[in-house]
């Protein structure tokens, strides 16, 4: 099942943390080639009109799962469950690159839009995984009953500024409508999120220069939890950070915010030069 | 949706109190065989709401599979038993992770708010004026 995992794995490490990642690579074409042991292939991702379709924030969050994959092995979690699942390929991945772990992990995914529901559904089958998908507004319905249990968190939101009103768009608008600043889902999705994670759980999100991510990473500090860039990637449209948040009983509100290990950690964070390098 | 799903699902209707145990109808349900790990059983089991299962067990016209009370964990998780067929531990296995309920409802226990299930995804979205 996982013959030259180990290979593959730390091939694509090399690559994406070097150079490659911000020239822009065709990512599909390498996907098709390169990927196929630790991801989703996208001929094999269903579509459907209302669904957003794989593009560069979904790879740069696969991506950050890959390079993250041996931790994420050592975790052997529970339950892992994607927020927003779109068309599937985010959590599928995540299904693949854990599917040599026999800790019986189980998968759960939700989604506004319906037919991101049955898109996942059909791209998690094409795969040979399972999730159970659920459609609901971010974890609604969940909260009580699964708060504390999730181990990892997966999340590509809908981080684009747009105009409020077009929050409330259904469809594949839902997919990236983000308010003011890209934040108005983001800030409602992270307190939903800090329910469901367990006291070891990790979240992995995508976040946009214009989401101010050092500001979301303040935040998350402020409810006691640590962070770290684990990808950034320059596109030709953005400028995409994938961030990563744990609980850490030495960051929050019962220490202070500008503790050493806080502000250490802030001011290595690469926002602001590669914003230069990007624009 | 398997009914480690419906275990953690509830109504969140307006004038729902707990909006749980969901009320499972199942029109058509399958089983799919996955391999049985007493480890995340073992971790997941205090989490489980055991009535809930139960309830969802004999919905799908299963009432002998799961019993009334929870077996004691000494002997859910005694030494071979994931190894004996129709042991505890691989009926709780049975009941959390192979059984797919494909179409039905969920019903709101408070509300009798109907949620259904369609292609194995049940849709909990309300409307405006439910929330």
């Amino acid at each position: 099942m996982a013959d030259g995992d180990g290979a593959a794995a730390s091939g694509k490490l090399t690559e994406h943390s070097a150079s490659g990642a911000e020239k822009g690579l065709p990512r599909r074409g390498k996907s098709l080639s390169g990927r196929t042991l630790n991801t989703a292939q996208i001929p094999l991702v269903a579509s459907h009109p209302e669904v957003y379709e794989p593009c560069d924030d979904s790879f740069a969050l696969v991506d950050a799962l890959l390079s993250d994959k041996a931790q994420l092995l050592t975790l052997q979690p529970r339950l892992c469950m994607e927020v927003g699942c779109g068309s599937g390929y985010v959590i599928t991945s995540l299904a693949i690159m854990l599917r040599q772990l026999a800790s019986g992990t189980q998968y759960l995914a939700t989604d506004i839009n319906k037919h991101a529901a049955e898109t996942t559904q059909a791209t998690l089958e094409a795969h040979g995984v399972h999730a159970d998908v659920i459609v609901t507004d971010i974890v609604s319905g969940l909260e009580k009953h699964l708060a504390g249990m999730v181990d990892v968190v997966v999340i590509n939101p809908p981080y684009v500024p747009t105009p409020e009103e077009e929050i409330r768009c259904k469809g594949i608008a839902s997919s990236w409508a983000g308010g003011l600043n890209g934040r108005q889902v983001i800030d409602r999705i992270l307190p939903a999120v800090r329910e469901i994670l367990s006291e070891r759980g990790w979240l992995y999100m995508v976040a946009l220069e214009d989401n101010d991510p050092l500001d979301i990473c303040h935040l998350m500090s402020e409810m006691g939890y640590a962070s770290r860039v684990v990808l950034k990637r320059c596109t030709e449209e953005e400028s995409l950070f994938v961030l990563k948040f744990w609980r850490d009983p030495h960051t929050g509100t019962s220490a202070s915010p500008k503790s050493p290990k806080s502000e250490s950690w802030f001011s290595q964070l690469p926002f602001k030069s590669l914003w230069h390098k990007g624009s | 949706m398997r009914l480690l799903t419906h275990n953690m699902l509830a109504s969140n209707v307006r004038g729902a109190t707990t909006g749980y145990p969901l009320k499972l109808e199942a029109a058509k349900w399958v089983t799919k065989e996955v391999d049985l790990n007493a480890d995340f059983i073992r971790g997941l089991l205090p989490k489980i709401d055991w009535r809930a299962l139960v309830a969802a067990t004999r919905a799908l016209g299963l009432p002998e599979l799961l019993p009334e009370e929870q077996p004691p964990e000494e002997e859910i998780f005694a030494e071979g038993a994931a190894d004996v067929e129709g042991s505890a531990i691989r009926r709780i296995h049975h009941a959390l992770l192979e059984i797919h309920v494909q179409e039905g409802s969920l019903v709101c226990p408070d509300t009798s708010r109907c949620f259904p299930i369609d292609k194995g995804i049940p849709n909990m979205m309300l409307h405006e004026d439910e929330v």
